[in-house]
């Protein structure tokens, strides 16, 4: 690692970096999920045309990506309200352990339904 | 990496990359490059001895700023393999990679020369998030009686601590990305005074600290709370103006 990464390398920087990057991916999904569904205004045809696309096994990975950076950010942002409006406790990193192990749970049973 | 690090004595030494300014001052200080020496290990030896023996031995121009060599000045921190620390209170064998150091001047404040930072901006900012106490007493008054039990004075017990020797400051990214923040040194010590029972001036502090540069601009990358040498709890000083001054806020208080 370079030298100028080390600073950052602990656990609440890469809990940032999660729910950043997680953020900007939800931000970037939500105007083609409105697109999607403004497809039942062109018909049913349109949209069922749509839906049939998404059984693409591309598109349930991209699918199981999503609801991984869903849940991340969620478990991320529960982390956030915590840590700044609960009163604090030496139990920051345990938090952000659990945050990453209900993230990838949600992903797992996202998996599991999936097919 | 600590297997590669040259063992002490036996005349075994340690390649040092050490920051020199190359701009006349100033501003222009903070222009510079990477300069390589030699320095003999010795056991117990700090990153401090390092500096020192290059100033003394090989290059008397070297700038670098200490006092008390123990740890209780704050004044000789520097920014060691990347990370900003106490150079008295770090020993060699402890941050050296594969033989070498790398040591440069805190980050986010003006070089003035070398390893030697221009701190005026840290301390001013103290000020600026009215880290000055204001009681009512005179010495005509008897103490004030303020319980060692009471949860504000132990709130106050966990950030009093603080030497103003800017490793968090220098460490913190939001300081770097937004050079108004107040950053967390200021704001630990605003949130000793939040919890100075005595403290008259709590209105104009809480707006000290809820603007734009102020606690709610921090990210909680707590990476203040993971460097600093004290251990002292950051973040969590910071969380708790978040949460007075939100508090006051809602209250119409703020």
């Amino acid at each position: 690692m370079s030298r100028a990464w080390r600073n950052r390398n602990h656990p609440a920087w890469w809990a940032f970096i999660v729910h950043r990057v997680s953020g900007l991916v939800l931000a970037a999904f939500i105007p083609l999920h409105f697109w999607a569904l403004g497809q039942a205004l062109a018909g049913e045809a349109a949209l069922e045309g749509f839906i049939a696309w998404t059984a693409n096994p591309l598109v349930k990975v991209a699918e199981f990506g999503l609801v991984i950076a869903l849940a991340a950010h969620l478990a991320g942002g529960m982390r956030l309200l915590m840590l700044e409006f609960l009163p604090w406790r030496d139990w920051q990193k345990s938090l952000f352990a659990v945050s990453v192990a209900a993230s990838i749970g949600a992903g797992l049973l996202f998996a599991l339904n999936m097919g | 990496m600590d297997q590669a690090t040259p063992p002490a004595g036996n005349g075994s030494m340690i390649k040092v990359s050490v920051w020199r300014s190359t701009g006349p001052g100033g501003v222009a200080a903070g222009e510079g490059r990477f300069e390589a020496f030699d320095v003999p290990r010795q056991p117990s030896q700090t990153v401090l001895d390092v500096v020192t023996h290059i100033q003394r031995h090989l290059d008397p121009t070297l700038t670098y700023r200490f006092a008390c060599r123990v740890g209780v000045c704050g004044s000789c921190a520097m920014v060691v393999n990347g990370e900003a620390r106490w150079t008295c209170r770090t020993h060699v064998d402890k941050v050296s990679q594969d033989g070498t150091l790398e040591i440069s001047p805190l980050r986010n404040l003006p070089v003035i020369r070398d390893l030697a930072t221009d701190m005026s901006e840290f301390f001013d900012k103290w000020a600026r998030a009215r880290g000055q106490f204001t009681g009512t007493r005179t010495r005509k008054d008897d103490f004030a009686v303020v319980s060692p039990l009471s949860a504000e004075r132990q709130q106050v017990d966990l950030g009093i601590e603080c030497i103003g020797c800017g490793v968090c400051y220098s460490s913190c990214d939001v300081v770097e990305w937004k050079p108004d923040y107040l950053g967390p040194a200021a704001m630990n010590r605003a949130w000793t005074l939040v919890n100075d029972t005595r403290d008259q001036a709590q209105r104009e502090r809480l707006a000290a600290v809820a603007g734009d540069a102020g606690c709610h601009a921090c990210h909680t990358h707590m990476t203040c709370t993971e460097r600093c040498p004290k251990h002292l709890p950051l973040t969590s000083a910071i969380a708790g103006l978040k949460r007075v001054t939100t508090r006051a806020l809602l209250k119409g208080e703020l």
